[in-house]
């Protein structure tokens, strides 16, 4: 449609098309209608109208999803709801096939309920929610989700949505019937207002959505969902009744509730030049300094002065008449404060390389530098902001590297009472609780910031049992204990998957793909504000800093998994070594019997008696994830400090050898390790490799 | 290859491709030799037992055979096996199938020694071969397996070849004034006609005896055509000799059998070689023995044996051309360093040999004498040799 706009429209034929037909257009070169008419056809977009127009932006775009999306709205509604009132979620789900492809949609909670008069707004107005205003880690963000479910009913069965809701015993169980005024994005209640139902319950919700959907099997299933969910949630009890075959059950494998996450302010860091003047220009009588300590964390009163300094403003005047470019000034320090500034070296050789000039480097590097500021900084460093970048000498260079260092102010991060991961037991519980594996082991990486934002990354990886050989690894992903099930390839998570070298921990892997083997790999990112990259929240997107946290707990986990693997193989030696002097000893028995005439049973039993003493078979305890002497591997990770490279926290990460080790009644020729001639042809190198340069201290 | 039947419990184990063989052989009683053998051997398996009972890890206590392990007697002039043993444990991944080995000869040796039969040791390869139950695996894969294990079997248990009843193949001739017994036959060595008396690998004094013999030394020589040369002039006729080759290196029956005509018969011995370290070093087998049977020197060796040539000091004194010659090559060269290096190489005349190939860088066979006439060697060679007078004529 850029065509009818385009002012030089002659060179457009369908603009050539319209002057020929419509003789009007003629006069005023190149129009087709007059600013009057198209003002008259301008009009408010309902966010209710939109949504329906792009459904997939919600994960409405085809049946299976629309189903899945539905289910999953509902439940995470269920469990923020539980959590924030601190009781322990007990939830069934239900799929009916009510006809061919259209589907009856149950989920009820044990949670606090709702008041009544909420009831219409939550399930039937899009962004309407306690949870878009604060930054608190929920599953839930915008408030869209359910109502957008709600919608999509209505829109494709014409039924309403029907909420039963009881707040506490004693008290009546409203039933609700609601639907969507797709024009005006108010809820409307087609039932009696007064509407109630008995139910046993003492409070909860249950809500009841009819739409078109596809029920079917794979990675992307209801099933699926619902599977993944319980190993985040571990403290979930949850009854399943699919459209066919028998109700699942997951009863409960802990009973403590995560801790209540902390709703935080947010951080200056991550604040947007928008919001920064909403947050002034709503901030009534309050001073600028106020106005910044109050509205944000870790803003303290030197902290609010030295950025109202910066940004040339009076920290007491009034914070809603500070004029647009002062606040803009006032963005910038705040931002500034966090221009990851790149190591003297990298940031030396990229100024080399530039073709641009001083300011223009110094507006990339730190972002959110305003000219004015940049011309600042650059101007105590002694320099011209228009000079050529490539003129200047390694001397200059670190003085703008100093001023630019200097320029920024210090901010505590965000404080991390905010995030409320699931914990590497019960990560580990979940993951038993979902696959029948040999091995588990997780990790929980300490608080980290991308953006302002607080954020915990968390891995966990199940290994062997039944889990497939041949196939890739199975990546679960989460985001605030809600499984991404879509789009796994524009995750961050899965970024991070593919760039750790899990060849080093004993698994094949192609470069560029997922690890093969009977492996699965968890990932959980909790935080304040997940950075999704759309409103369907199917996939995380790639700020550096998630994707090298996931990187750094994945490798954690693979050290743990790479000890099990080796001490496995060195066990599976064991077993062929034990296989080689069984067989000998049938041979053996035989002669000796044949010399001596000891009965060949009597032979064979003595020396398959003596065959322990010789031979080690030491079983890798399974519970808790880490081999017996591998005790050190678990010291080890926890020694590494958070912000160590993680390349050398993959050096030195000790490895049991113990196929290098050699048994002491076995060597007796000095011909070597005994081990030697069994051991498949790659296994020695595997030894040497997997070896610990030296010890760690 | 057949899988091990097994053998019920208590009966006597009878192999029954040993009881084949010996179906012609008739059964003895066992000689007190053989009861010694046989102690040896189930000893062997009972400390094996004994030691397994007690949680231990078994094992065989080898002699190493091998030059660090000898010595050079200088006294007795003999090659001695030293003390130095290596153990073979069957808990031990590389050794569980040589110990396993070890037992399936001894096992077979034993049914020999029983039967009283006597078998090549490719029999009892093909003897003790069979696959390893339950798998594809054979217990030897080839002879160049069980060969060694012969000889670990020998030195473990202090027992001879011919003791385990294991022979090789015959090897070497003999003819000369002399009549033995050979297992009940009486064999006349005068009338062999060209061929000779074939050598056995067996020669212990139960299956050849000596008769009576009116030689008055004896003559070994390397080559069996040099040796059909000497018999062709019934040289040993005309200097009453007892005349001997071993088709090169002298075998074991050879050795023996040298060693009881010199100690029975008090016969001197002399030896005839190329001119080459492989020569030198036949004679030195003969006199005080090999590395790898250092263990039986004491009843192969002949100290007292002379070296009759080809010394290289004999191309100038029986003028060889330079074109009866043959230039050293690189492995002969080595060898000389070697042999110059080996005790028993040690004295002055030795040296002085070894040194003057080395210098001459000239080797030459016994057939160069032939350049001569086609009896120099025996109208004049020998002979002048025999007469000489010692270092000079001919060398310790």
């Amino acid at each position: 449609m850029n065509s009818i706009k385009t002012p030089d429209g002659a060179a457009d034929p369908m603009t050539t098309e319209a002057l020929i037909q419509d003789p009007e257009a003629l006069k005023p070169a190149g129009r087709r209608a007059s600013a009057e008419a198209m003002g008259a056809k301008q009009r408010d977009i309902s966010v209710s109208e939109f949504f329906t127009k792009n459904r997939h932006l919600l994960g409405f775009d085809n049946p299976a999803k629309a189903l899945l999306t539905t289910i999953k709205e509902a439940v995470d509604n269920a469990l923020d709801a539980c959590e924030e009132a601190g009781i322990l979620p007990t939830l069934e789900v239900s799929v009916e096939e009510v006809s061919d492809g259209r589907y009856r949609v149950r989920v009820e909670d044990n949670g606090p309920g709702i008041v009544k008069e909420q009831i219409p707004k939550i399930f039937a107005k899009l962004l309407y929610g306690s949870k878009f205003h604060r930054l608190r880690q929920s599953r839930g963000q915008q408030g869209i989700g359910i109502s957008a479910a709600g919608m999509y009913g209505h829109l494709t069965t014409g039924k309403p949505v029907v909420v039963v809701s009881k707040i506490g015993r004693g008290r009546p169980a409203w039933r609700v019937e609601v639907r969507i005024d797709s024009r005006t994005n108010e809820p409307k209640q087609l039932n009696d207002k007064n509407d109630t139902v008995t139910w046993e319950k003492d409070h909860g919700t249950s809500v009841e959505i009819e739409l078109m959907g596809l029920y079917r099997g794979g990675r992307t299933s209801v099933d699926a969902y619902l599977e993944q969910t319980v190993v985040a949630n571990p403290h979930l009890e949850l009854t399943y009744k699919p459209p066919k075959g028998a109700p699942v059950h997951f009863p409960r494998v802990s009973d403590l509730l995560p801790p209540e996450a902390q709703e935080i302010k947010p951080h200056p860091h991550g604040v947007e030049l928008g919001m920064l003047i909403k947050i002034l220009h709503e901030s009534g009588k309050r001073h600028v300094a106020q106005t910044l300590m109050e509205e944000f964390s870790r803003v303290t009163h030197a902290v609010a002065e030295e950025l109202c300094k910066r940004a040339g403003i009076d920290p007491n005047a009034l914070a809603a008449r500070v004029d647009a470019m002062k606040i803009e000034a006032l963005h910038a320090a705040m931002v500034a404060s966090n221009a990851a500034l790149p190591p003297i070296k990298k940031f030396a050789s990229k100024v080399a390389r530039s073709d641009g000039n001083l300011r223009e480097e110094v507006m990339e590097e730190g972002t959110g530098f305003s000219t004015p500021l940049a011309d600042l900084v650059i101007r105590k460093a002694g320099l011209e902001p228009t000079l050529k970048a490539k003129a200047v000498t390694p001397m200059m260079v670190e003085k703008l590297y100093q001023s630019l260092h200097e320029s920024q102010v210090k901010i505590l991060p965000p404080p991390a009472n905010c995030i409320v991961p699931v914990g590497e037991a019960l990560v580990m519980e979940g993951l038993r609780r979902r696959f029948k594996g040999e091995f588990f082991t997780s990790h929980t990486r300490p608080p980290a910031v991308y953006r302002g934002n607080p954020f915990v990354v968390e891995a966990g990886v199940a290994f062997g049992g039944t889990l497939s050989r041949e196939d890739s690894a199975d990546v679960l992903r989460f985001a605030n204990r809600v499984p991404l099930l879509y789009q796994p390839r524009a995750c961050a998570i899965h970024e991070a998957v593919l760039k750790v070298d899990w060849k080093s921990y004993g698994l094949q892997q192609r470069k560029g793909e997922l690890p093969v083997g009977p492996l699965a790999i968890f990932v959980h990112l909790a935080s304040v504000w997940v950075p999704f990259t759309s409103e369907a929240k199917e996939a995380v997107a790639h700020y550096d800093e998630v994707v090298r946290e996931i990187r750094l707990a994945l490798m954690e986990c693979g050290r743990k998994l790479g000890t099990w693997v080796k001490a496995q193989q060195a066990e599976r030696w064991e077993t062929q070594r034990k296989t080689l002097f069984e067989k000998y000893i049938v041979e053996l028995a035989a002669s000796i019997h044949s010399i001596t005439k000891v009965s060949e049973e009597s032979v064979k039993k003595d020396f398959e008696a003596a065959l322990p003493n010789h031979v080690r078979i030491a079983l890798p305890p399974v519970e808790g994830g880490v081999p017996s002497a591998g005790g050190a591997v678990e010291a080890g990770g926890e020694e590494i400090p958070a912000e160590a490279d993680a390349s050398a926290a993959e050096s030195t990460a000790p490895v049991e050898a113990r196929p290098s080790d050699r048994p002491p009644e076995m060597s007796d020729d000095g011909e070597g390790s005994p081990f030697e001639d069994v051991t498949p042809g790659n296994t020695r190198q595997l030894v040497l490799k997997m070896r610990p340069k030296s010890g760690r201290k | 290859m057949a899988t091990r039947k097994k053998t019920p419990a208590g009966t006597t184990p009878a192999n029954k491709a040993v009881s084949e063989e010996t179906a012609t052989e008739a059964p003895r009683e066992i000689g007190e030799r053989d009861r010694v053998t046989l102690q040896k051997i189930t000893d062997l398996a009972f400390s094996a037992l004994a030691e397994v009972r007690r949680g231990k890890n078994p094992a065989l206590s080898i002699p190493v055979r091998a030059l660090s392990n000898v010595s050079f007697d200088q006294e007795a002039g003999l090659i001695r096996l030293g003390e130095s043993r290596q153990s073979r444990n069957f808990f031990h991944l590389k050794q569980a199938k040589l110990f396993m080995q070890t037992f399936l000869i001894a096992e077979h040796c034993k049914k020999l020694i029983e039967a009283g039969a006597t078998t090549s040791i490719r029999d009892i390869y093909y003897g003790a071969k069979h696959s390893v139950a339950g798998t594809k695996e054979n217990t030897f894969e080839e002879q160049a397996e069980s060969d060694p294990i012969i000889e670990d079997l020998e030195v473990t248990i202090d027992a001879l070849r011919e003791e385990l009843h294991l022979r090789a193949e015959n090897r070497g001739a003999m003819v000369g004034p002399m009549t033995i017994r050979d297992t009940g036959d009486t064999i006349d060595l005068r009338r062999m006609g060209s061929g000779g008396w074939s050598i056995p690998s067996i020669v212990e004094d139960n299956r050849i005896e000596f008769m009576k013999t009116e030689a008055e030394y004896i003559l070994f020589i390397e080559k069996g055509a040099v040796w059909a040369r000497l018999n062709e002039d019934r040289f040993w006729q005309k200097n009453n000799c007892m005349l001997l080759h071993g088709s090169g290196m002298a075998a074991r029956g050879t050795r023996r059998l040298l060693r009881r005509m010199h100690e029975e018969l008090k016969l001197p011995l002399y030896v005839l070689t190329d001119n080459d370290p492989w020569g030198f070093y036949i004679y030195s087998v003969i006199k005080q023995g090999s590395i790898n049977l250092a263990y039986e020197s004491m009843r192969m060796a002949v100290p007292q044996a002379r070296f009759l040539g080809l010394m290289s000091s004999d191309a100038e004194k029986f003028n060889l051309q330079a074109n009866v010659s043959m230039a050293l090559k690189d492995e002969d060269s080595a060898r000389i360093e070697q042999l110059m290096r080996y005790d028993w190489f040690a004295s002055k005349r030795w040296q002085e040999e070894l040194a003057l190939m080395k210098k001459t860088q000239k080797k030459y066979e016994l057939e160069a004498l032939s350049s001569r006439g086609i009896r120099f060697i025996t109208e004049e060679y020998i002979p002048q040799k025999l007469r000489g007078r010692r270092g000079d004529s001919w060398l310790d």
